[in-house]
Order: C-alpha cells, then sequence, then structure tokens
C-alpha cells in the first residue's frame, strides 16, 4: 500500500470518526485544533485504524497516556526537557515543532497531525510486513 | 420515574451480543405531547401522537450495549457512554409495541468499546417485527481513561436499579 493510499483510507477515518468534511482534512491538520478531535476521538481513531489496515495498535501506542499527569514530565504546566524526551521517543511518528516552540502541555495534543497519522501507520504496515 | 430505557435482558453472549427488550407503555409521560399534529383540515388541533422519542431509544441501546460491556470484565469498569457515532431511524415506535435492542461489540480494549445496534420493534397487532434503525456507539471505561482524575471506589454506573435487571438475567 502506497502513502497516497494509506493517505486517502487515513482521510476517511477521520471524516468517519470526527464527523468532519474530507476537504478539512490536510497533511498539516492538527486533530483537535484543526478537526475537533476530544478525548474518546483518539481512541475511536484507533478502533477504526486497526480496522481499516488490519493493524493491532497498543493502549499509547499511537497517543502518549500517561505523559501529562507526571511530574517529571510535566512542571507547571510545561512540559519539560525530559518529558519532550520521553514523547519523542515514544511518539517518533509525531510532530513536534508547535510544541518545541511553545512547551505548553495544551500543545500536546498539536503534535498529533494528520501526517503523523499516516506516518505511525506507514511504520506499523512496513513492521508487519517484514 | 427510573432511568430505566429496558425492561429484560432476553439473550446473551458474553464480550459479544446482547438482546433487551422495552415494552412502551401509553402511561409513559414521555411518549405524549411529542409530536404535536398539524391540524385538521377543519382547524381543530388533534392531541399529539404519542411516539417514542427517539433520543430514548439511543439511550435504551446505550443501557443494552453498556451492560454488555460492562458483563465481559463483571461489572469491575464503570462503563460510561462517550459518544454516539451515529443514529439513523427509519420509522417511529408506538405504544403497544415491544422495542427489542440488539447490540454487539465491535472493538474492545483496556481503555473502551464501540458497539453497534440494531433496534427494531415488534408490533403485536400484526405479529412480526420491523426494523427501526441503527445506532453505533463508544464507551470508556473511566478509570482507564481519565488519568489524574479520581472516581468513587464503588461502581456508580451499574447501580441497585440495574443490579435488578442484572439479577433478573442472571448475569450477577
Amino acid at each position: 500500500m502506497d502513502r497516497n493510499e494509506i493517505y486517502d483510507k487515513v482521510s476517511d477515518v477521520l471524516v468517519d470518526a470526527l464527523g468532519v468534511d474530507d476537504d478539512e482534512v490536510s497533511p498539516q491538520a492538527t486533530l483537535t485544533s484543526d478537526l475537533g478531535a476530544e478525548s474518546i476521538d483518539f481512541l475511536d481513531i484507533v478502533f477504526r485504524l486497526e480496522k481499516a489496515f488490519d493493524i493491532k495498535i497498543a493502549q499509547g501506542e499511537l497517543f502518549p497516556d500517561n505523559v501529562a499527569q507526571n511530574p517529571e514530565y510535566v512542571q507547571d504546566g510545561k512540559v519539560t526537557g525530559k518529558g519532550l524526551a520521553e514523547l519523542k521517543q515514544r511518539m517518533p511518528h509525531a510532530d513536534f515543532a508547535t510544541l518545541e516552540q511553545n512547551p505548553d502541555v495544551n500543545n500536546v495534543a498539536e503534535i498529533f497531525t494528520v501526517e503523523a497519522i499516516v506516518r505511525f501507520v506507514e511504520s506499523k504496515l512496513s513492521a508487519a510486513a517484514s | 420515574m427510573r432511568w430505566m430505557w429496558i425492561d429484560q435482558i432476553v439473550e446473551v453472549e458474553r464480550g459479544q451480543r446482547l438482546v433487551a427488550i422495552k415494552n412502551v407503555s401509553l402511561a409513559e409521560d414521555v411518549v405524549h405531547d411529542h409530536f404535536p399534529t398539524q391540524p385538521a383540515p377543519n382547524g381543530e388541533q388533534l392531541d399529539a401522537l404519542p411516539v417514542m422519542p427517539a433520543s430514548l431509544l439511543i439511550e435504551g441501546m446505550a443501557q443494552t450495549a453498556g451492560i454488555l460491556v460492562g458483563h465481559a470484565n463483571d461489572f469491575a469498569e464503570k462503563v460510561i457512554l462517550a459518544k454516539i457515532n451515529k443514529a439513523r431511524f427509519t420509522c417511529d415506535v408506538f405504544p403497544g409495541q415491544t422495542v427489542r435492542f440488539e447490540a454487539r461489540i465491535d472493538r474492545m480494549d483496556e481503555s473502551g468499546a464501540s458497539a453497534t445496534g440494531q433496534v427494531s420493534a415488534y408490533d403485536h397487532a400484526r405479529q412480526q417485527y420491523h426494523d427501526v434503525g441503527t445506532v453505533e456507539l463508544m464507551f470508556s471505561h473511566i478509570d482507564q481513561n481519565m488519568t489524574g482524575l479520581e472516581f468513587p471506589e464503588e461502581n456508580f454506573v451499574f447501580t441497585d436499579n440495574f443490579k435488578t435487571l442484572l439479577r433478573a438475567a442472571e448475569l450477577i
């Protein structure tokens, strides 16, 4: 499956899960700010990606859990250097540009762009194939 | 009034499928005044046509599917309706009819579950079921998701009212 096919399928998943129009979905669009995703939508997206691509996604694999609540990773509402390193290590597919510019904890969700989801699926599919 | 929108659990396949029924009665306040009728040609304003509100059919399905999801883990999780992905109804349900809610789990993990439900209604006069609609739902196991928030120890989802229903079906 090439990148365009993955992108189209990811786009369909987001249209169905978030009730957005397909022209609202672009590679740079963030799930929360641009597409209006709320916390339960992340689980919905995971379930739909599993079905669409016939893959298994473990809890915390695509979207991080237990980061914002860890005082080592977040202090005074800002993601620490250690927290950022942890996120980058756990989420190699994510886009850290916004969070690096402003490590406000509310920007953690900004690392999830449509492109990041496509990269994640791509790596899962290539891991499954090898 | 009790917030119970199913009367009986009639079929269970643990972790997969659960069927519940509800008998809709003219004695229930919710069926009245739901859809006022248009004035008749002679100008007479007829009483509202009593129908079961579709929003409460969604709630009935949420209770059916919620029990299915809860039963999969022996009701250890607090199962909360988190999202209605889709709800589509093609006809109304009227007093006297029996609603049948059939819920199936599509996906489930530690964080929650997604389920699809088929709603149908039994018309006792015609002695047959007909399709009413489809509801797709998502449930959250809230203790697993809302990290950092504390919830009461006791399971406030499956309360005494539900326990009566669950006991009758021998699920607890």
